[in-house]
């Protein structure tokens, strides 16, 4: 693959500071000028389900996100990520055969006590190669899916993929209701509007295989499942973004998210849910985030991979450290991704994604 | 270093004195380099364009899934593989064909950006140069090699018009991709080439190849893995013809190399005085080969450079046409200009510096050897000539035992080639063996003293000249050989193209459905006698591509489908859909002779037929069979129609033809007449032979100068035998016509040899080389108008190059003959 390539993506994903790719001059505004032309992320939209678990073909991108926290049967942490991005290269509705719009991007990672291993894999839409069905839900690119078992929507998946050095397949149930972030799943990404629909599944006991180097292993834990959708997220001047999703050890769950602002003004916001499902939204000023250590990866980028996390009116003050402070995804546009566990109060465990470095 | 300079002005001195010496060591150097590295500037580019066509995806030997039947296979088992897992890429192929004042028929590459294994650089692209967006998109773009837009006569942006009135994306130059090649995303592909939903080939990326999957057994009857590209078709392909010139540009090389030494030789001859005033000065003998081996580099580096020059010229003339024949034989695209590396500018001047040193080292060690006070002794010379000519006929023998044994055991094109290298040098070098045994012959039948003089002093030449005379022997037989086989293929060709090409109009409809519309309309009209429907279906036997056509039983085949060997049956066989005719090349591919069992791998199980035929297919490339159309279209249901003869009475081939063009927008390339057939046949076949040709008078041409060169460089040292004579009574006059007798006796008989030695390279040629390179054989054809003309060539080549020195020979004044025996030489 090449760089003009990555531009495509980098600019399509809103993720700047691509390793190769020159940044585009006018920043994410150029993503702005024709953005127009898709549909638009309002406030008051309800969400709908299970029509909402499937592709928004209106809509410029959009993704379908797992990331796992498991232990095998000697007690070592494991990390899982399953992910598929739908990026339309033009507005308007889905043409069948390769005249389709869409472009489809999977990434999977397994992190664990050897290191990380991630594979990537690239598809057009139309021709059936990648896509998602909302009902039954299943979503798949070439040999990696994320299929419902039974019963309706998201409740129960099956989860696979393949890389040159691993494999898994997880059972995912889940324990309690979906999440809606922000207003009733308008979240907002800027203080200038830029906002994207968000739910997620926060509460999926995990069962299943993992296979690396040859050697297979039982694992068990939790997961996480985001789905988000949007034409226009960031605003101008946003470089990237640090987001944590938490399993805290009373039952709870946290997501908060930063996106850094060239002028240092971060833009920070959260949900709160409780162990029951009970979602409250967290402020900017609700969220303290702090960097406290750095690691060099492999492609010489210094990235934070120890972070202090505080909501103060919920009681938490924690230090989320990487599990592998290498868990670099150097993929078309490179990011890092990978488990971290909680110090302090309360213990807990879960996934730290960065991007924009 | 002192000495070295003065050493090197002396010896320069000389070519002030002898200006025809200097310019034909120029001329030698400069001819060799020149036709050399021309021909090498031909293949280089040609090589490089095929390497630009198979490597629109770099990586050089990419495993590729094949259908097993047929060209294309549906895009269901692309998305079913890569949903196993299989990290493949689709690319669909074909051929669009546009109108204009030059029609054009250019190959189409649709490609999936997407999937491309890792690492793959695009139409020879390095990474960088793709705008996803733009390429896969709407109207999406076209990338296309400057030379073919050129040739599209559009520019950058500007959208193609196919001449069934498709439009392409906006065209985008690609500077690095194959001439006649178009690339463009898959689903832009499919559309143009009235392709939905089919691929060609599966690309597989190195790293998943090397984990040997196996194919799912539903797949597994629908695909094969092809461990490399196919893209080797085409080197391998053309490969005949490059050595072919390569040959030839070699031969002329050395025959440019002969006239360097020969006049390097002459120069040391003449400046033996000068060498020995210089070494009785005090210069050492080392400064003395340091300061000829200083001057043999200058003449090397000036030639060089007029050589690679004048190559790269020859090379621009020439590749017009090779560039046509290659594209009219092989279907291979090779761009009409030349763009060379530094590379192969610095291999030219290496060239003319390795033929300078090869000419020369034979006279730079006798100067080394040089004795100081040494005396001409011609005689005692020609005893060592003598015992060195007979080790060259020994090696002579040997290489014709060598030549024969690769005839008899050899079965590649590289043996047959080593056959024909042995025995053109077994021929050179047995020529002095030879004409000395002529000569000796005629020695025994002479009487009169100045005939025996006459003969015995040809012998006495002979070592002098053999190098020469080897030259031009080499040159005709060459010529012959060439000449043979391409007069003897143009014979075979235009009567092989004359009884095949019997129908009177042949159309190439836009698809299977338009093909059947006209064929039922065309039935009614007034004056068609025959319409004749070709079904086919492309097939891969044994991984090499070939077209089953199927044709219905009509008595006219009987007389236009010219048939080498047959049964007796053969076309009720044929008809019946129990026999199957094989063109030359697939039957010697395949292996199969008459009454063998063809096995064809169809869609309902393997179909066996009977080989009831074999015919010549000169110039396809790819295999080619006939079957019966109804048995075709039985066990392959996606044959197309892609062609309809038809047979018209002469009067309305006129009317139909306009009726057509205008009731189905057909165009000059879908609806040809026999007449512009056979002219494009021969257009090709002349163009195909034309950088021969020409390759070959060069070589010719060179043999002369080579020849005068040794004459000049005789007629200096052969005063001394000749003042003798003088001083007997024979007249100057007299003198200088029996020179010229001598020369052109030693000529004619090097011309008489030439023949037999010429003929057996022809027959090498076809009943060999051709064989090997193209799978079939030509019936070996001698045409004597052509030897005797070629002959007459020859001597009238070496009377022109004997004029001049015999010219001086008559003019010189008495004095000098008298001073020969003032001399002590």
């Amino acid at each position: 693959m090449n760089v003009r390539h990555v531009v495509a993506f980098c600019v399509a994903f809103l993720l700047a500071g691509c390793d190769d790719a020159p940044k585009p001059a006018s920043g994410f505004a150029g993503l702005g000028q024709d953005a127009a032309a898709f549909e638009q992320v309002v406030r008051g939209r309800p969400l709908q389900f299970p029509a909402d678990h499937g592709a928004h073909n209106g809509y410029r991108i959009e993704w379908w996100y797992v990331t796992a926290n498991l232990k095998d049967e000697q007690g070592r942490d494991w990390g899982v990520q399953w992910t598929l991005f739908r990026s339309a290269l033009r507005p308007g509705a889905d043409e069948p055969d390769w005249g389709s719009p869409n472009v489809w991007m999977g990434h999977v990672g397994l992190n664990g006590p050897f290191g990380h291993h991630y594979a990537e894999t690239l598809a057009r839409g139309g021709i059936g190669q990648a896509g998602v069905e909302a009902q039954p839900f299943n979503a798949w690119i070439d040999d990696w899916s994320l299929q419902s078992t039974s019963g309706t929507g998201l409740d129960h998946l099956q989860m696979q993929a393949a890389g040159t050095d691993f494999r898994y397949r997880l059972q995912l149930d889940a324990d309690g209701p979906l999440v809606l972030h922000g207003d009733q799943g308008y979240s907002e990404k800027s203080g200038q509007g830029q906002a994207s629909y968000y739910y997620s599944q926060p509460f999926y006991r995990v069962t299943g295989e993992i296979e690396r180097g040859g050697q297979r292993l039982k694992v068990s834990g939790q997961a996480w499942l985001d789905r988000e959708w949007s034409s226009q997220p960031l605003a101008a001047g946003q470089r990237g973004w640090d987001w944590f999703s938490l399993h805290l050890d009373s039952g709870a769950k946290l997501m908060v998210f930063q996106v850094r602002q060239a002028d240092g003004q971060h833009y920070r916001a959260g949900t709160w849910i409780g162990a029951d499902g009970t979602s409250t939204p967290l402020r900017s000023d609700q969220i303290q985030l702090g960097e406290l250590a750095w690691t060099t990866q492999q492609n010489g980028r210094k990235v934070p991979t120890r972070w202090r996390v505080q909501i103060p009116e919920r009681g938490v003050d924690v230090e989320a450290d990487a599990v592998q402070p290498r868990s670099w995804m150097g993929t078309l546009f490179p990011y890092w991704e990978g488990p971290v566990g909680l110090k302090g109060n309360p213990g807990g465990r879960g996934y730290l994604e960065m991007t924009g470095y | 270093m002192q000495t070295l300079r003065i050493s090197l002005q002396a010896l320069l001195s000389h070519w002030r004195r002898h200006p025809l010496q200097f310019f034909s060591i120029l001329t030698g150097l400069w001819l060799a380099t020149a036709l050399w590295t021309g021909v090498q500037a031909l293949n280089t580019q040609a090589r490089a364009d095929y390497a630009r066509a198979s490597a629109v995806f770099a990586g050089p030997a990419q495993a590729q899934l094949l259908p097993r039947r047929g060209e294309r296979f549906a895009q269901a088992a692309y998305v079913e593989l890569r949903r196993r897992g299989w990290q493949v890429s689709p690319v669909l192929e074909g051929r669009l064909r546009f109108a204009g004042k030059e029609p054009l028929s250019v190959q189409l590459l649709g490609i999936d950006p997407l999937t491309l294994p890792h690492g793959t650089s695009i139409a020879g692209q390095p990474g960088g140069s793709l705008d996803l967006g733009a390429f896969i998109g709407t109207p999406g773009q076209a990338w296309i090699a400057p030379d073919t837009l050129q040739r599209l006569g559009l520019h950058p942006g500007e959208q193609a018009v196919t001449s069934d009135g498709q439009r392409l994306p906006p065209l985008h130059i690609q500077a690095q991709l194959a001439p006649g090649v178009i690339v463009l995303d898959i689903g832009h592909a499919q559309t143009l080439l009235h392709a939905p939903g089919l691929i060609s080939r599966l690309l597989i990326s190195t790293e998943f190849a090397a984990s040997q999957p196996v194919l799912p057994p539903e797949l597994a009857t629908v695909l094969q893995l092809k461990e490399s590209a196919d893209s080797g078709d085409l080197q391998r392909l053309t490969e005949s013809f490059h050595l072919n010139l390569t040959a030839l540009g070699m031969l002329a090389c050395i025959v440019g190399l002969f006239i360097v030494h020969a006049a390097i030789g002459l120069a040391l001859e003449q400046r033996r005085g000068l060498l020995r005033t210089l070494r009785a000065c005090g210069v050492s003998l080392r400064t003395l080969v340091g300061a000829l081996a200083v001057e043999l580099g200058l003449f090397a580096i000036i030639s060089g450079v007029a050589g690679v020059a004048s190559g790269y010229l020859l090379a621009s003339l020439l590749l017009t046409d090779v560039a046509a024949s290659l594209r009219g034989l092989y279907g291979a695209e090779v761009a009409g200009h030349l763009s060379l590396s530094p590379q192969w500018w610095l291999a030219g001047l290496a060239i003319s510096l390795l033929g300078a040193l090869l000419a020369g080292c034979g006279s730079l060690l006798r100067a080394a050897r040089l004795p100081l006070l040494a005396l001409a002794q011609p005689q005692a010379w020609r005893a060592a000539q003598g015992v060195w000519a007979r080790r060259q006929a020994v090696l002579a023998v040997l290489l014709m035992v060598l030549a024969a044994v690769c005839w008899r055991f050899g079965d590649s094109l590289l043996i047959a080639l080593l056959m024909m290298g042995a025995l053109l040098l077994a021929g050179a070098l047995a020529l002095p063996a030879l004409l000395d045994g002529a000569l000796a012959l005629l020695a025994r039948g002479c009487r009169g003293p100045l005939t025996q003089w006459f003969v015995a002093d040809s012998r006495q030449q002979l070592p002098a000249m053999s190098l020469a005379l080897m030259a031009l022997l080499l040159a005709l037989a060459a010529s012959v050989g060439v000449g043979s086989m391409t007069e003897g293929f143009r014979k075979t060709f235009v009567g092989w193209l004359d009884q095949r090409l019997s129908a009177d109009l042949y159309l190439t409809p836009i698809d299977t459905a338009q093909s059947l519309e006209i064929g039922a309309w065309v039935k009614g009209q007034p004056g068609v006698r025959t319409v004749l429907p070709n079904w086919s279906v492309e097939l891969r036997l044994q991984g090499w591509p070939v077209r089953a056509q199927g044709i219905v039983n009509d008595p006219g085949y009987r007389t236009a489908w010219p048939l080498l060997e047959q049964r007796d049956d053969a076309w009720e066989q044929l008809a019946a859909g129990q026999g199957a005719m094989l063109s030359e090349q697939l039957g010697r591919r395949l292996k199969l002779g008459l009454g063998d069992t063809l096995v064809l791998p169809a869609n309902d199980g393997e179909q066996r037929l009977t080989v009831v035929g074999l015919y010549a297919d000169y110039g396809n490339p790819k295999g080619h069979m006939l079957v019966n159309a109804d048995w075709l279209r039985r066990h392959w249901p996606e044959a197309t129609l892609g062609n309809i003869s038809l047979k018209i009475a002469p009067e309305q081939v006129a009317g139909i033809r306009s009726e057509l063009e205008q009731r189905y927008a057909l165009d000059s390339t879908r609806l040809v007449d026999q007449g512009s057939i056979k002219r494009w046949s021969n257009e090709v076949f002349e163009r195909t032979f034309a950088a021969t040709g020409a390759l070959n008078s060069l070589t010719l041409g060179v043999a002369g100068v080579a020849l005068f060169i040794s004459l000049l460089t005789l007629g200096h040292s052969r005063l001394g035998q000749l003042a003798p004579l003088w001083a007997l009574g024979v007249d100057r006059t007299r003198l200088a016509w029996l020179s010229l007798g001598q020369t052109l006796m030693l000529a004619g008989l090097t011309v008489v040899l030439a023949m037999p030695l010429g003929l057996l390279l022809a027959w090498c040629m076809v009943a060999v080389v051709n064989v090997q390179a193209f799978g079939w054989r030509l019936p070996l054809q001698i045409i004597p108008g052509q030897l005797l003309q070629l002959g007459l060539l020859g001597l009238l080549t070496s009377l022109l190059a004997a004029i001049g020195p015999l010219w001086q020979l008559a003019r010189r004044q008495p004095a000098d003959l008298l001073r020969q025996f003032a001399d002590e030489r």
